[in-house]
């Protein structure tokens, strides 16, 4: 198997979704153990609109393995960060590739990849409940991890007025006989 | 016979389900034809409680979220943060976690074991290997404080350290694992009641286990070598050579059945003990942890911004961590994930097809915590009669087919 590097990937990627798409991308190497051995992780950040081409440039050069997703909610948008890796296999191949998108709370909606990845649809269907961000292309599915009662329109880990009450009091804000 | 089938749900929780869920078995005669998850019946929201958590709280927090892979959680999410922060951890502090690793995943396989015999009907092994687990928990009860939760894990390093004492027993442990081993190995893999139950039960092909993005011994009994320890080696695991263990190298084929993952599983007990002693070997000198006041590791992470994964290949496959510091003592979000995550979509090709009495032991097979089914009822759905199933029903079941193909 042809094996690319970190500098390589990154390079594909701005020739495939475009200098303007890719937004920021940063490969940072990490080191372990007594003889210092390294691997690589890479993050890339992209514009909503080819964020499945970049996930399809992804799958051309190995079947990635899947993670998760991690969701953030920064003030007017949230950002959805895929933990991707690819070339397992090998000993010491392996490249972290975090591909992330920032969804604009005006418009949240993001193309499934389960037709890419059936794999991801438990995480894609948590980022919908948690945040309320539309999966485009995911059929409608009961709530995994939300109970089924749960009131719609309320995301538990959005930071906004759509998140959840905290209803738990600091031990100074109890008064006497509360 | 007619054309009946019958909808059963299971589940769903359980004071001992590590993870409550319930399925919905749609069942043809005695042949399982369509499976539905739905897991959350639990959800404790842990990232959620993360918010009002400074870092160094959420080890301790990220340590419970599994009372088995209790150093795999903090392994990760320290790693994590360490890579966010830019923070090189001690070599010495780097082999204390792998040994600690290591232990663990010897005590979780055993565990796994037992379960495995018991939901077979062999409860004599069950308590055999209960048994012989116990001897490595007493080991990290000895160098960590704790039988489980072990509070060794500190961001930047380890707390307590390995003393040459120390390393005398823990050889001591490892030969009573090498001694018990062979009886191990005899009773699981050239029983033959034990090959009818799992051998050819439980399937999941090398391209299911590949895009359902199975982790661990699931994967890896699927003919993928993919092991994190491997791939992309961290911490002490960057100077050992450890390889992925798939199940032809002892049997010479992949099935990818169950039979396969008890192949792994008993054959990674014996590569753990390989890497413990290696790291006792080359144990190297020095600090055990990168900043020891804690008061100062604050000061640091309130500075600090950044973001950063941390890794690691528990028993279950792997953990992953994501954290993202932004100049504040609270993170501004923390995500965790454990293998079973990913594994639980494997169930669904593993499942159809199986019999009533396959479904314990394959639940079990990716090793889910998943040993208690609490109430199974079954629908008629023509008639809407329902008959109840109790978990030691279902259980009976399972080992009455074991007591049938015995004969």
């Amino acid at each position: 198997m042809e094996y690319l590097k970190s500098e390589e990937i990154v390079e594909l990627f701005r020739e495939k979704i475009g200098e303007q798409a890719l937004t920021d991308n940063r490969i940072e190497t990490k080191s372990a153990g007594l003889k210092k051995g390294t691997y690589q992780v890479i993050w890339l950040r992209v514009k909503p609109q080819l964020f499945k081409e970049a996930v399809k440039t992804l799958m051309e050069l190995h079947y990635p393995h899947f993670a998760i997703i991690s969701g953030i909610d920064i003030d007017k948008e949230i950002e959805l960060i895929y933990h991707f890796s690819i070339y397992y296999g090998e000993r010491g191949k392996e490249i972290s590739i975090n591909l992330s998108t920032f969804l604009s709370k005006d418009n949240l909606k993001i193309p499934t990849i389960t037709d890419l990845i059936p794999g991801a649809q438990t995480s894609e269907r948590e980022i919908k409940e948690m945040f309320g961000v539309t999966i485009e292309g995911l059929p409608e599915l009961p709530n995994l991890f939300l109970p089924y009662d749960f009131p719609s329109g309320v995301h538990p880990l959005r930071r906004d007025e759509k998140g959840v009450e905290v209803k738990v009091k600091e031990k100074d804000e109890v008064k006497k006989g509360e | 016979m007619s054309n009946k089938t019958y909808s059963i749900p299971i589940g769903p929780v359980h004071p001992s389900l590590k993870e409550p869920m319930t399925f919905h078995f749609e069942i043809y005669g005695e042949r399982i034809e369509k499976v539905n998850l739905a897991p959350g019946d639990n959800h404790r929201g842990i990232e959620f409680m993360g918010r009002q958590r400074n870092p160094i709280q959420i080890i301790y927090l990220a340590e419970r979220i599994c009372g088995i892979c209790s150093a795999s959680h903090p392994f990760a999410f320290c790693q994590a943060v360490e890579n966010a922060m830019g923070i090189e951890v001690p070599e010495r502090a780097q082999y204390i976690r792998a040994i600690i690793a290591e232990l663990e995943r010897i005590h979780s396989h055993i565990l796994w074991a037992g379960v495995a015999a018991h939901e077979l009907g062999f409860d004599s092994v069950l308590f055999f290997s209960w048994r012989a687990r116990e001897e490595v928990l007493d080991l990290l009860e000895y160098l960590t404080g704790n039988r489980i939760n072990y509070g060794i894990f500190m961001i930047g390093g380890v707390r307590r350290d390995i003393t040459a004492e120390q390393i005398s027993r823990i050889r001591k442990t490892l030969d009573y694992y090498k001694n018990i081993y062979a009886k191990l190995e005899d009773i699981f893999l050239n029983d033959p009641t034990i090959a009818l139950r799992t051998k050819k039960v439980g399937i999941l092909s090398r391209e299911d286990a590949l895009q359902l993005c199975a982790v661990g011994p699931t994967v890896r009994a699927s003919g993928v070598n993919k092991d994190i320890r491997q791939d992309q080696p961290y911490a002490a695991y960057a100077d050992l050579e450890v390889k992925a263990i798939t199940p032809d190298v002892f049997t010479g084929e992949v099935n990818g059945d169950v039979y396969d993952r008890i192949v792994v599983r008993l054959l990674e007990v014996v590569q753990s003990i390989e890497i413990i002693e290696q790291c006792l070997d080359n144990l190297p000198a020095g600090k055990i942890v990168a900043e020891e006041k804690l008061v100062k590791l604050l000061t640091q992470i309130k500075k600090a911004q950044g973001e950063g994964i941390g890794r690691h290949e528990a028993p279950r496959g792997e953990v992953i961590h994501y954290i993202k510091l932004n100049q504040s003592e609270l993170p501004e979000v923390w995500k965790a994930r454990a293998p079973t995550y990913n594994n639980l979509m494997s169930w669904l090709p593993m499942l159809i097809g199986q019999q009533i009495a396959d479904i314990p032991i394959v639940l079990a097979s990716i090793d889910p915590c998943i040993a208690c089914m609490d109430r199974v009822t079954i629908l008629d759905r023509d008639s809407g009669q329902e008959s109840i199933l109790t978990k030691e029903e279902l259980h009976k079941i399972s080992v009455q087919k074991t007591r049938r193909m015995a004969r």
